[in-house]
């Protein structure tokens, strides 16, 4: 198993507002939203740099996706702000009406996704917002892992022309990535190379793979992870070359096992490649309130239940010969 | 610069357009694209910068229109072609399988002149105020229009749009309600009241105007007014009374006609009332 001995810690928000602070300075039709969340969207680097370029929505996020639709008219890429609930179900007639069918430059980026937004309980922590988006044609959907690909994939997908929805997150966590990554979306990344099982991750998940695949080792079990940053379009050809090559596929996200990147990881097997499978992955429920930590752990979602996952499968792998 | 006779004749054959189209595709809503016609026409044939022959999605340094209440797509789709951004024989296709005119205005087919989809209503004011915000940002001087329903105004997002577009001094917006009365089910003040919807706009912020929407010169003179208007920093509002279905005899003021095709008799009966004065398509 490859080692990751980061030494740092950052939220993948943060990556969010470095790379939008960035891009401010790169690029002049950059503009951003939000709807009374800059602190919190880490935003306040770009308000403050670029006051003219920063749009404040007050709370009606309807109105900033629509208007961020009507700013691509024009030539600005507007990246709106918000959490990942308010960025989606709130608003997901605004996004699938003025920016996924009329093809309009949005990128959509949201915040405190998923159950490690904690303590205000499942009011605001939105397990289905991958399924929403990946089933609205022609939207790329992404799920960044730490505070370097969080930046680097803010940056890459301003260069992109198109609807994208960038989820990201609110705890800190080890930030293992390479700084000079170059992102490519749709571009699975290697985070260590396997035989025996493949386990494929995104968001959060992918630190809770590498604890679970030292885990592994430990046990004699060499991991093949991907972390799959795009779940739309997914990194097929990664996928099923992964898949022939351990038999076994455990896939891992902080989402609904409904619509997330388990079910698009499926439907590819099932149709290309028929795999024994396993899904890490909350099971079609709310969450609650709790630490991020607590709840990761009451939901599956910590590295030993992947690592159950992936012992599960392999009997199914072996169960086949 | 086309004068009231002449938009009159342009008005006529858009209005036997509508009639044609609804008629042909069997359904639609002739009521309200009747009505507002002689906006769509006074704003492309006479008022407005605009480039009908290379279309461009940014249009810079033009004057840009958005129907927010998209199922009127009838009127907006004759007028741009009658204004030369495609060939008015594509009308016969409204709303048959494989044409760029769908149902309800998309950009998703490549038509030109459509910048946005509409449909699903309360969208286009804010999609309007964007459009000027990036005029701004662009210093680009023109104004952008958006027309809204009336029944439309029920919908929550207009009202976080007009919220938002006189604290930000979006001054280069004109936007217009179709104030016939009339929605799907009924009578507006039967369905959900609007009750004085122009002093709702005002209390936001909004300068406010009314005219007749049937009457060039008072839909003129408003707009202009409007425009005059711009150093104050307010985004204007215009209540523009119409009669639904105008001005066909036996669909004026029904709410009927809001979103029903006319039958073979009840076609040509519309017509009858409209002379042909551009040709039909």
């Amino acid at each position: 198993m490859k080692k990751y001995t980061p030494t740092e810690k950052f939220d993948t928000r943060s990556g969010f507002g470095a790379g939008l602070h960035e891009l401010g300075k790169k690029n002049p039709n950059v503009v951003a939203l939000c709807a009374d969340l800059t602190p919190s969207l880490k935003m306040e680097a770009f308000q403050k740099d670029f006051p003219e370029r920063f749009i404040q929505c007050g709370i009606a996020e309807a109105n900033m996706i629509s208007i961020a639709a009507g700013l691509t008219i024009g030539g600005k890429i507007p990246f709106t702000g918000t959490f990942a609930n308010f960025s989606t179900g709130r608003v997901y007639d605004q996004i699938r009406q003025s920016v996924a069918y009329s093809h309009k430059n949005v990128k959509i980026c949201a915040s405190h996704a998923g159950l490690t937004l904690g303590e205000d309980g499942a009011t605001h922590q939105i397990l289905e917002d991958l399924g929403m988006m990946k089933m609205l044609p022609g939207m790329v959907v992404i799920n960044t892992c730490d505070f370097n690909q969080t930046k680097a994939a803010t940056m890459a997908i301003a260069d992109y022309n198109g609807p994208v929805y960038l989820r990201f997150g609110r705890p800190v966590i080890p930030n293992f990535t390479p700084a000079d990554q170059v992102f490519q979306i749709g571009k699975a990344w290697t985070v260590n190379e396997g035989k025996d099982v493949t386990i494929l991750c995104t968001g959060h998940m992918v630190w809770e793979s590498i604890i679970a695949g030292e885990m592994l080792a430990e046990k004699g079990i060499d991991a093949d992870i991907l972390n799959i940053h795009t779940i739309k379009p997914l990194d097929d050809a990664a996928v099923l070359a992964s898949a022939k090559k351990t038999g076994c596929v455990v896939t891992a996200e902080e989402h609904n096992v409904l619509g997330g990147l388990g079910e698009s990881v499926a439907r590819l097997l099932s149709t290309s490649l028929p795999t024994p499978m396993e899904m890490v992955g909350v099971k079609d429920t709310f969450g609650e309130s709790g630490t991020p930590d607590e709840l990761m752990e009451k939901y599956g979602l910590k590295a030993r239940h992947i690592v159950d996952a992936v012992i599960k499968v392999m009997e199914k792998k072996k169960a086949l010969v | 610069m086309a004068d009231y006779k002449e938009l009159t004749r342009v008005a006529t054959q858009v209005r036997r357009d509508i009639i044609r189209m609804v008629h042909g595709a069997k359904n639609g809503h002739p009521g309200g694209a009747l009505g507002c016609t002689d906006l769509l026409v006074l704003l492309y044939f006479k008022l407005m910068k605009h480039n009908n022959k290379n279309f461009s999605m940014d249009g810079k340094d033009e004057d840009l229109f958005f129907l927010s209440n998209g199922h009127i797509s009838a009127v907006l789709y004759s007028t741009l072609a009658r204004a030369g951004y495609f060939d008015v024989k594509e009308l016969a296709t409204h709303r048959k399988l494989n044409s760029r005119l769908q149902g309800h205005p998309t950009p998703h087919e490549h038509l030109p002149g459509i910048r946005i989809a509409s449909g699903s209503l309360g969208q286009g004011l804010s999609v309007a105020v964007g459009a000027a915000l990036a005029k701004k940002l662009n210093n680009d001087d023109k104004f952008v229009y958006v027309l809204m329903g009336d029944g439309e105004q029920q919908e929550g997002q207009i009202w976080e749009a007009a919220m938002f577009a006189p604290h930000n001094k979006v001054s280069n917006l004109i936007g217009f309600v179709d104030y016939n009365g009339i929605q799907i089910d009924g009578h507006t003040k039967d369905v959900l009241d609007l009750m004085d919807l122009g002093k709702k706009y005002e209390s936001f912020g909004w300068e406010v105007l009314s005219c007749d929407g049937n009457n060039f010169e008072s839909l003129e003179s408003t707009i202009l007014k409007a425009q005059a208007n711009r150093s104050n920093g307010k985004p204007k509002m215009v209540i523009m009374h119409t009669q639904m279905g105008y001005p066909i005899d036996f669909m004026m003021g029904n709410h009927k006609w809001h979103g029903n095709a006319p039958n073979d008799e009840q076609k040509d009966k519309a017509l009858a009332q409209l002379e042909v004065t551009l040709g039909d398509y």
